[in-house]
């Protein structure tokens, strides 16, 4: 293997590691938020990359769909809650959020599309039918379960996975779609050629890293998501509520999962369900990190990246497995460093 | 009573079930019995014991392809071929299971799933068992030359070890190491300061899930005829799990409930929605996911609870009848020396929780260990069981030094304990909790109690358990579950435990906290007559009235170090310990 194939293929690990290293701490904050295996963020990107891709090509996506109608559902709940609670005053609230945000929405996009807009309009109306898609998520699938057990939320978010999988093959369809570059633009540096693309994507994943950092060291809201992670009793003591700290987290979750999609779009060809391989392994890169750090979560990420490149390089049928056995070691050698509180020589 | 009828109308109903419904029934109920098998065992590992799975699938394909492989190419009888499976099953069990049961909660979830897609990859790749594209002419199970291969000849076959499987694990859970089994979740120190080798359980507790999900696949490849990859990937492990969410993790019968409400669900929906849409999508897998939630959101605890609820009540358990008394272990000499902790000394970070502490106990004596919050009384405790290894110094028991000993084989020698916060398992009632205590005076194991060979024995053991809940006043409560008392009952019956393990050395941490005036004289006498009887007791409690009028003698600790010792009245007018507790005056 020459040098410059190395080059290659470390910027090509190096450019996916850093997808992964976003839905890496997508998984971290949700689960460390809500105890939830957060299996539908693989959803939010390919409902993103697939949105896309179709407004580019001058038609409706079906995410407008999922958007108004989850949105419909969730109104619902709220307002029969409200209805029972005798509040009518939070009605409008609920409209404005669940039922009006959704539709704006829709009638944007519906007008955009024929048109062909300008590229970062297009991201930006497809954040726009993203990004509300994980409030609408929290709010119908886990705020009815808040505080059970991770055995109980992880079996509902394989439902919401499947839910959003079937949604996915009834609105996209079965076939895959790729959009267009954001750049063509390639720089040579010595033997390396770059293309503008992998720059994007290592630029958009460090700039969203730091405002998260921002936003978590010097928000208010951040601060809040944070005490709910490392105690959510406590937290709900000093007057953060879980429900908006779950909201929350879902909310960034979707954001970064649409960010990812917009991202990813263009390198590969993306399916209704290709999502789901993709969030999964993020999550092999936050556990690659220890599932609690998000440093290391996102060094994992980066790992799994590179490791995935090179193994697609040597034996491309065996890409996916050894991803996914790699874990094994790492799982091995953390059982035999681990501290436990019991003894278990003999 | 009732349960006995509904239980009996059950069996009569799965036994002429086949006789009475169409052949595509029979087939369904096949498919239920042998999802049953394999959620049985996620009810025990998953719902009781706390342990996610998705990789039960890695052991039901491998029975079903060793026998595929055996009975096809070798041509032996899937009788012999059964035992060759669920050994192969079991050695695959407990490597995995020695390596990853050691990791915690979520490390051993996704090492489920990495065994689950390894074991795909590598039946999807190996030319003997056929590749991706699988083994057919797998031969039916014969019974004295009777060939079962019809849908009504198997469902019996099936559903007898379904039967057996489900009321195994039924008498399993009400036994000695049943006992043990539910405290493993959120109780294992405690169960660890019982003498219950947690590790060891865990185990066994896997390798009976996937011995269940071996028995499962070898009835699936003699009942299809044929295996292929497909079945066994990571889908189906989670079709396993929801099975025992749906049905009820943490109940027996809930692995039936589940087991049948999804595969006629699937069956159902598979069905009937094409038709209704008259076209065909993933509208099943999406119809699927919303029932799903609704469903959990109803009822989180699944559909077990809800049934249960539906039965008629019964009466209620019998107290336990009484039975001949376990043997005790003989106390002591009074005044023999009992426990000596010299220099012991455990820093957490750069606390000094103890620092430098000696002190000895004679048998036969109430020592009480006061001093202010965070004095290090606790941690003192935590060091003689166990639990903590102390830094520096050493703990002797009757002589023989302790302090490197892991909790369990601390217990063995005696050594009872009380805990500071309440370390009851909730759910399991009082008569079951005090029964833990003497989990070190039964010797019947796992496989005893799945046959009900433990019942003398454990009759002896639930005997015990009343006698000494009778002892400290709580004989009315014996089958309310343990969490529903109040905080300061919870602290006697977590006396009455520790009086289960006929200790030696009793160490009680504030068990008059919470008590009200009656309730702590009451205590205080019985303590006096436990002294009487020769046992020695080690007493940590800030009630002071309660502490002077009690005990023998005083060490009182302040940050970690030894403040004083001595009688009562000599330690109420000594000035540091005046000053420590009520302030110096300036």
């Amino acid at each position: 293997m020459s040098f410059d194939i190395v080059l290659w293929l470390v910027q090509d690990g190096i450019v996916n590691g850093a997808i992964y290293a976003l839905l890496a701490l997508a998984l971290l904050l949700v689960f460390a938020v809500t105890r939830a295996i957060f299996v539908p963020q693989g959803e939010f990107i390919s409902y993103a990359a697939l949105s896309l891709a179709l407004l580019q090509a001058g038609k409706l996506p079906g995410t407008v769909y999922v958007l108004v109608g989850g949105g419909a559902i969730a109104a619902l709940l709220d307002i029969a809650v409200a209805l029972r609670d005798r509040a009518p005053g939070r009605l409008p609230r609920i409209l404005a959020v669940y039922v009006l945000l959704p539709l704006a929405m829709a009638g944007i996009a519906w007008w955009a599309a024929p048109r062909k807009l300008d590229m970062w309009i297009q991201v930006l109306i497809v954040f726009g039918l993203v990004v509300p898609l994980g409030p609408i998520l929290y709010r119908v699938a886990y705020r009815p379960l808040a505080g059970a057990s991770v055995l109980v939320l992880f079996i509902i978010s394989m439902a919401a996975h499947y839910v959003l999988t079937g949604l996915g093959l009834v609105f996209f369809g079965g076939e895959g779609l790729r959009s267009q570059a954001f750049s063509d633009a390639h720089f040579k540096i010595g033997v390396l050629n770059i293309s503008a693309q992998s720059v994007l994507v290592v630029l958009a994943t460090v700039l969203i890293m730091a405002s998260l950092w921002l936003f978590f060291e010097h928000s208010i809201y951040g601060k809040a998501l944070r005490a709910t992670a490392i105690n959510r009793v406590g937290a709900r003591l000093v007057g953060i509520p879980a429900e908006l700290s779950g909201s929350l987290a879902l909310t960034l979750a979707a954001f970064i999962g649409a960010v990812s999609g917009v991202l990813i779009a263009p390198i590969t060809t993306i399916y209704y369900d290709t999502g789901f391989l993709i969030g999964l392994k993020g999550f092999v890169g936050a556990i690659l990190g220890g599932m609690g750090s998000y440093p290391l979560a996102a060094i994992g990420a980066v790992g799994v990246g590179l490791l995935e490149s090179f193994s697609s390089f040597w034996a491309s049928a065996f890409k996916e497995s050894i991803v996914f056995t790699i874990i094994i070691p790492v799982l091995v050698w953390r059982s035999l460093t681990t501290r436990h509180v019991e003894d278990e020589e003999e | 009573m009732a349960a006995r009828v509904t239980l009996a109308l059950f069996l009569v109903f799965m036994a002429l079930a086949p006789l009475l419904v169409p052949e595509f029934y029979v087939t369904l109920m096949n498919y239920i019995g042998m999802a049953t098998l394999v959620t049985l065992g996620l009810v025990l590992l998953t719902g009781v014991v706390g342990v996610m799975s998705f990789g039960q699938q890695a052991f039901t394909g491998l029975a079903a392809y060793t026998t595929a492989v055996l009975t096809t190419v070798y041509g032996v009888s899937p009788w012999v071929t059964l035992f060759a499976a669920l050994a192969l099953t079991a050695a695959l069990a407990l490597t995995l299971g020695f390596i990853t049961l050691r990791l915690s909660g979520h490390y051993l979830a996704i090492s489920t799933i990495a065994w689950g897609i390894a074991i795909y990859f590598v039946f999807g790749n190996l030319e003997i068992l056929g590749r991706y594209s699988g083994l057919d002419n797998i031969p039916p199970v014969s019974l004295f030359g009777w060939a079962l291969d019809t849908g009504r000849e198997s469902y019996y076959l099936i559903w007898i070890m379904t039967l057996a499987a489900l009321i195994a694990a039924r008498n399993l859970l009400d036994s000695r190491s049943g006992r043990a089994i539910r405290a493993l979740r959120f109780r294992s120190v405690m169960a660890e300061s019982y003498g219950v080798d947690t590790a060891m359980l865990k185990i066994i507790v896997f390798l009976y899930a996937a011995l269940l999900a071996g028995v499962s696949g070898w009835l699936y490849a003699h009942y299809l005829r044929f295996v292929a990859p497909h079945g066994f990937g990571v889908n189906a492990g989670i079709d396993y799990l929801f099975m025992a969410v749906v049905g009820g993790a943490s109940h027996v019968w809930g692995a039936v409930i589940g087991a049948s409400l999804l595969t006629l669900l699937r069956e159902w929906l598979n069905d009937l929605l094409p038709k209704l849409f008259q076209r065909t999508g993933n509208y099943e897998i999406v119809v699927f996911g919303v029932l799903m939630m609704l469903l959990l959101h109803r009822t989180r605890d699944g559909l077990a609870p809800v049934f249960a609820r539906l039965l008629p009540a019964g009466p209620g358990r019998a107290r336990p009848a009484e039975a001949p008394a376990l043997a005790r272990r003989e106390q002591p000499q009074s005044g023999e020396a009992l426990l000596e902790v010299r220099a012991a000394q455990k820093q957490f970070g750069g606390l000094v929780a103890v620092g430098n502490l000696s002190f000895e106990m004679k048998s036969g004596e109430i020592l009480g260990l006061i001093g202010p919050n965070g004095a290090g009384k606790s941690t003192v405790f935590n060091l003689i069981t166990g639990v903590l290894r102390a830094d520096e110094g050493e703990i002797r028991f009757r002589g023989e030094r302790i302090d490197r000993h892991p909790t369990k084989e601390i217990a063995a020698r005696g050594i009872c304990r009380t805990f500071q916060h309440v370390n009851l398992v909730s759910a399991m009632s009082v008569l079951d909790n005090v029964a833990l205590g003497a989990h070190l005076r039964g010797r019947r194991g796992t496989v005893a109690a799945m046959l009900r060979r433990d019942r003398a024995e454990e009759a002896q053991l639930l005997a015990e358990a009343a006698r000494q809940i009778d002892r400290v006043g709580l004989g009315s409560h014996l089958f309310e579950p343990a969490g529903s008392l109040p905080l300061g009952q919870q602290r006697v019956v977590e006396i009455a435990r520790a009086l289960c393990g006929d200790p030696l050395l009793l160490l009680l941490d504030e068990p008059a906290a919470g008590l009200r005036y009656g309730e702590k004289s009451a205590l205080a006498e019985l303590l006096r007559r436990l002294r009487a009887e020769g046992t020695s007791i080690l007493l940590v409690e800030h009630d002071m009235e309660f502490v002077m009028g009690l005990v023998d003698r005083l060490v009182v600790m302040d940050f970690g170090e030894k403040l004083a010792e001595g009688l009562p009245l000599e330690i109420q007018t000594n000035p540091a310990v005046v000053e420590a507790y009520l302030g110096g005056i300036e």
